[in-house]
């Protein structure tokens, strides 16, 4: 019994040791700046730099998508719900992996036939390219913002507890630094570099996991039913164990979850940086493969939060991890000291920390990719951009997007990780799953629709969590106060709203359109897409 | 490559609204929307109804299974292993059915056109 004493008397202050953990996490980036540096070196052109020489296996990309998706919020933020809030913590783990199959079956392979660097390749294939294009970038943007501004806030709350920073300034210090080191990995590697660091940290992540999992359930007899009544005791409350204790109390909170679980299955296949992934490929078949790859590791590494949530809610228990630095976010790595002590806890948050380093990254990328091709390139440069100029400005854009990511960081520091990417899926699903669908799938389809649904899908999801509960109106809000309140929308996910509206809006805007689209380039698309004609291939060094 | 102009590089010599119309690729996307969108309909209809479950219909959810195993917990890992076996039908479905096809419409236009994409082949 001496783990649980351990940990019982862990959460005051900062659990381990903080130089054993700085020193594990400076190896880390130790290792894998030399292995950017390495991969690195034939960064020539756009097609280096964004989508690595289209060079990557299918297994490789597929552990490299699953490094970009299990991010912090997968691992602190859903083994913290599932420790807190019980089996609705779970439900986030399911809604992210379903969410795959629409991934897989309607957008994957059709995206790789079609586009070169970004979503706006696609979208604009047959439609006006700048409206479409600059719409684009702008939903790219925004959501990649969004989903920063998650992973920063993670990179927060795991500093306060590892190093025992509780100061603001502190903490605002790291986020810096987590902020600088990614625009350096981004600067240097580019697509090739960014991508080798999250097959790495997608191995350390899912095998550290698997060997928490098999400690949790060696310590119960490998008996998940014991698992689970520890749980429940220590939490003190039974209703652990079943759906409903945070979204079952009241007929909002209801509707808020199926808010969620939409935005949740239907903002994956419209993520920016999940999809310029499909690029780092050869061909549709691997992108099909690197999908594959995914769901199997993403699934499986699901599997193993339901018993580390059970575990934390188990070992540590709910009301220490609450109290804890870093609150619900902490629960996985108090959970390795519980386990293995400091060393384990040290190496768990390394990994975590990697994971919110590499995730970062990727967003940087893409959004990086998208201004510097879609806009400067594109539009600005009206496609015949100097030699080497797109790649300079996107390596400038990765410098600012870095900036605004600490300011960012430094100003969403404690929110709930897992939640603020929700928001992400929410605006990625209402902004860019409609248009992406409506032009891979409806022939009549044209500029007007598209334009009304990521521009109404952008502007009505992002108003709706402007005025939501989640901005004003409570001491948990953004605000931090319950005296400023303008949250008139009773929902804290707006999806529910801005999906099927953006949906709509693309239907209304096509069938107002008196003008039609170019039908050979309509009969391009298609026979791009469905059979791979023309399809830029590996580039050859 | 170096810097690329937008979006679609085109291949200007392939008469893409032929190929359209063509009976083979209109087979292609016949067989490609006949699997995904059906299948698609059905896993978002067992996702939601798993939602709905869970959200109104708490007695069942919490009704214990084995130990302290109840539905809701099957329910979940239920939901995990369809996903893997419609993943896994999929990439079976594809490998058979589509992937011939779509290699013999990338055969026949590249026989039929002036230049050969170097890509279409590999």
């Amino acid at each position: 019994m001496s783990i649980v004493f351990a940990a019982d008397a862990a959460p005051a202050s900062a659990p381990g040791n903080p130089w054993l953990n700085i020193g594990i996490f400076a190896l880390f980036v130790a290792i894998t700046m030399v292995i950017v540096f390495r991969a690195s070196r034939n960064n020539k052109t756009a097609s280096d730099y964004y989508a690595a020489g289209r060079s990557f296996t299918g297994g490789q990309n597929g552990a490299a998508i699953a490094g970009d998706y299990l991010s912090a919020a997968s691992f602190l933020g859903i083994v913290g719900a599932i420790a807190i809030t019980g089996y609705d913590g779970f439900m986030y783990s399911i809604g992210f992996l379903v969410a795959w199959l629409v991934a897989l079956l309607l957008v994957a392979e059709l995206l790789r036939n079609t586009g070169k660097f970004t979503m706006a390749d696609v979208l604009s294939f047959r439609l006006k390219q700048t409206p479409v294009r600059v719409a684009a970038a702008i939903t790219t943007l925004v959501v990649c913002f969004f989903y920063l501004l998650a992973q920063m806030a993670g990179a927060g709350g795991l500093v306060s507890l590892l190093l025992g920073i509780g100061d603001t300034l502190g903490q605002s210090l790291v986020i810096t630094v987590v902020g600088a080191l990614m625009i350096l990995y981004v600067l240097i590697g580019g697509m090739k570099g960014t991508t080798w660091v999250q097959i790495i940290k997608a191995v350390l992540l899912i095998a550290g996991a698997a060997v928490m999992t098999v400690w949790v359930l060696a310590m119960h007899g490998f008996d998940f039913s014991a698992l689970l009544e520890k749980a429940a005791v220590v939490a003190e409350n039974p209703a652990i164990l079943d759906p409903g204790l945070k979204y079952g109390v009241s007929d909002i909170s209801k509707v808020d979850f199926i808010s969620l679980g939409l935005a949740l299955v239907l903002g994956t296949a419209a993520l920016p940086h999940v999809l310029m992934r499909f690029y780092t490929v050869p061909t549709a078949k691997e992108a099909r493969k690197s999908v594959v790859w995914a769901i199997w590791l993403i699934g499986i590494f699901y599997v193993f939060t339901l018993v580390l949530g059970y575990g934390a809610a188990a070992l540590v228990g709910p009301a220490v991890i609450a109290a804890a630095p870093g609150g619900a976010n902490s629960a996985a790595p108090l959970l390795a000291n519980a386990l293995g002590g400091p060393l384990l806890l040290g190496l768990i948050s390394a990994i975590a920390f990697a994971t919110i380093l590499a995730v970062v990254a990727g967003l940087t990328i893409t959004a990086a990719a998208s201004f510097a091709h879609d806009i400067y390139a594109s539009v600005v440069k009206k496609g015949k951009p100097a030699a080497g100029a797109e790649v300079k400005v996107a390596r400038r854009t990765v410098v600012v997007i870095g900036v605004i990511a600490i300011i960012g960081g430094i100003g969403a520091n404690g929110q709930n990780v897992a939640f603020l990417v929700a928001l992400a899926f929410a605006v990625a699903a209402s902004a860019n799953l409609p248009t992406i669908v409506y032009s891979l799938y409806w022939k009549r389809f044209t500029t007007k629709g598209a334009l009304w649904s990521m521009y109404g899908g952008l502007a009505s999801a992002i108003i709706l969590i402007a005025f939501s509960p989640v901005v004003s109106g409570s001491e948990t809000s953004m605000l931090k106060t319950d005296a400023i309140d303008f949250a008139w929308f009773p929902l804290s996910n707006p999806g529910i709203v801005s999906i099927p509206l953006a949906f709509f809006l693309g239907w209304l805007g096509t069938v107002l359109d008196k003008g039609t689209e170019d039908p050979a380039k309509e009969a391009e698309m298609e026979v791009r897409a469905l059979t791979g004609i023309g399809a830029e291939g590996a580039a050859q060094h | 490559m170096g810097n690329d102009a937008p979006g679609a590089a085109t291949t200007p010599d392939v008469d893409y609204r032929a190929v359209q119309q063509s009976d083979r690729f209109q087979q292609l996307k016949k067989r490609h929307r006949g699997f995904v969108f059906p299948v698609l309909v059905a896993c978002l209809a067992w996702y939601f109804a798993y939602v709905l479950l869970a959200m109104f219909a708490h007695d069942f959810m919490s009704t214990p299974v084995f130990g302290h195993v109840n539905v809701a917990m099957l329910l979940g890992i239920a939901q995990i292993i369809t996903t893997f076996a419609v993943t896994t039908w999929y990439v079976s479905f594809a490998n058979r059915r589509l992937d011939p096809i779509a290699g013999e419409i990338r055969e026949s236009v590249a026989a039929g056109s002036a230049t050969t994409p170097e890509e279409v082949n590999r």
